[in-house]
């Protein structure tokens, strides 16, 4: 039993001291810790890759959820520098716990189909019909602009799955589990050519923003700063359009 | 020296959920309870449980009783792959079970010709439920078997008992203990399910949105009914193993 404990210990301290190591090697790296909505995943993470091309010395850490979960963690008292949400809703939860919010992109709906679209939907209208049909629930961004949507067009959407957020509605599309869902324009661009895309009219009508804050008491308030700078500036909106995002 | 450890475990298990009652307020907690969406969930996880508990009585029972009496070769790979769903993440679970009853899964497709399909229904949500909980029956039911019996079996065989009549009045008496508290689990288990559900089954109100998944659609938006449904369920599992547990260990159910 001694030995055995002895061999434990021994291999504890070295990994403290192993770890120690690592921690001195990386001091003088900053990092910068940004919150986003799920939906911004493939753009922040070319935002990011941007960012430190610009700033050698800087890590910028993502951590992509619903915009809900991460105006709960931020009010929970998460240490973040910026938090980027999928609605205007959500960052007005954390209103004083965030300085300055800015709008830096809009996002719109469209229905995806798996390819060669087997139930064959071609509009808004088509998904009151008998076909699988998933969409977000109204409790999270993408839900409630699918609300909006189906009011302003009139349509009774009667859905099989209401997802708690956009990506698991496109993968049940993609993995052909769904005749159809609604989902936002940058995700159906994400997945290429796994679905197909049917653009409608009404989607106009509910444009989510996107605003963008940093967070009081941020670790980095400076780099903070310049990150919401960055993504608001020419080379974020390249970026965020190349994605199919609106820009303000 | 033990009592040390044995506060600070109790601790980790007793304050978290003691920290969810501080979030609560007493007097809006009759109204998020009596809400629609909470009610369908309860009501939705209780039957949903019950069923697939009684589906892994049905179909695990006699697994155990085979794992635990058979010669078989193989039957420790078969084991293994019956304690499979404990040590799996749920959502692999829902993703296994999407692919092969889901509508493009080898079996989803048979069925689809005649015209049913799993995903998006209650019975998916069983199925999910039994996936996950049926271990916890088996486990606890072998473990039982091997234990217990084989002794008075072997003695009521030679006062000219058969197998049947030695089964149903030594066998069945005897693990009824066992079979008590490895239910409890089951249904505790099933109750909780919350991964391969929503992966396997989606999440509509009335139909596939048990309690574990109203929790986490609610908590997007409105935290206090997603406080106030946690603590429903944590009630319900309390009912269930304070009720149920301590006799079922002690040996008299």
């Amino acid at each position: 039993m001694m030995p055995k404990l002895r061999t434990i210990a021994g291999a504890l301290l070295a990994l403290v001291l192993l770890a120690g190591c690592g921690q001195a090697e990386t001091q003088q790296q900053r990092t910068l810790t940004v919150l986003a909505a799920a939906s911004l995943t493939e753009s922040f993470d070319e935002l990011g890759a941007r960012f430190t091309a610009e700033h050698p010395a800087v890590r910028v850490q993502f951590d992509y959820q619903g915009s809900a979960t991460l105006a709960e963690q931020i009010q929970q008292g998460r240490p973040a520098d910026v938090f980027a949400s999928a609605d205007e809703g959500n960052m007005a939860k954390v209103r004083d716990l965030v300085g300055g919010p800015q709008t830096f992109a809009t996002n719109r709906l469209t229905i995806v189909v798996p390819p060669g679209n087997p139930a064959g939907i071609t509009s808004l209208a088509d998904l009151a019909g008998d076909h699988a049909v998933v969409v977000c629930a109204p409790q999270v961004p993408c839900g409630s602009a699918t609300q909006r949507v189906a009011q302003a067009a009139g349509v009774r959407l009667a859905p099989v799955s209401e997802e708690n957020d956009v990506k698991s509605v496109l993968n049940k599309v993609v993995a052909g589990e769904a005749d159809a869902g609604l989902v936002y324009v940058t995700d159906a661009q994400a997945a290429g050519d796994r679905v197909q895309r049917i653009d409608f009219p009404e989607s106009q009508q509910a444009v989510n923003t996107y605003p963008i804050a940093t967070v009081n008491g941020a670790p980095e308030p400076e780099l903070a700063a310049q990150f919401v700078d960055f993504a608001r500036g020419p080379v974020g909106r390249e970026i965020l359009t190349h994605h199919g995002f609106g820009t303000p | 020296m033990l009592w040390v450890p044995a506060v600070v475990a109790l601790a980790l298990v007793v304050l978290p959920v003691l920290g969810l009652l501080t979030r609560v307020d007493p007097t809006a907690l009759p109204g998020l309870l009596t809400s629609p969406a909470a009610l369908d969930a309860l009501r939705l996880s209780v039957v949903t449980g019950l069923i697939s508990t009684g589906l892994s009585l049905l179909l695990g029972g006699p697994l155990a009783v085979v794992l635990a009496r058979s010669r078989m070769r193989g039957l420790r790979v078969v084991r293994a792959f019956v304690l499979l769903p404990l040590v799996l993440p749920p959502v692999v679970g829902g993703l296994a079970l999407l692919y092969l009853l889901g509508r493009t899964g080898p079996l989803g497709q048979l069925l689809d010709v005649v015209g049913l399909r799993l995903p998006y229904t209650t019975t998916a949500v069983v199925l999910a439920q039994t996936f996950v909980a049926m271990p916890f029956l088996v486990v606890g039911l072998e473990g039982a078997l091997r234990t217990a019996g084989g002794r008075y079996e072997q003695v009521a065989a030679t006062l000219g008992a058969g197998p049947w009549l030695t089964f149903r009045r030594v066998t069945v008496p005897l693990l009824l203990p066992a079979l008590g508290s490895s239910l409890v689990l089951t249904f505790a288990r099933a109750l909780g399910e919350f991964g391969a559900t929503i992966t396997f089954a989606g999440s509509l109100q009335g139909t596939t949105r048990t309690l574990p998944l109203a929790v986490y659609t609610t908590a997007q938006s409105d935290v206090d009914a997603a406080v106030a449904m946690s603590l429903l369920l944590v009630v319900v599992a309390l009912v269930v193993i304070v009720v149920a547990r301590p006799k079922a260990v002690e040996g008299q159910l």
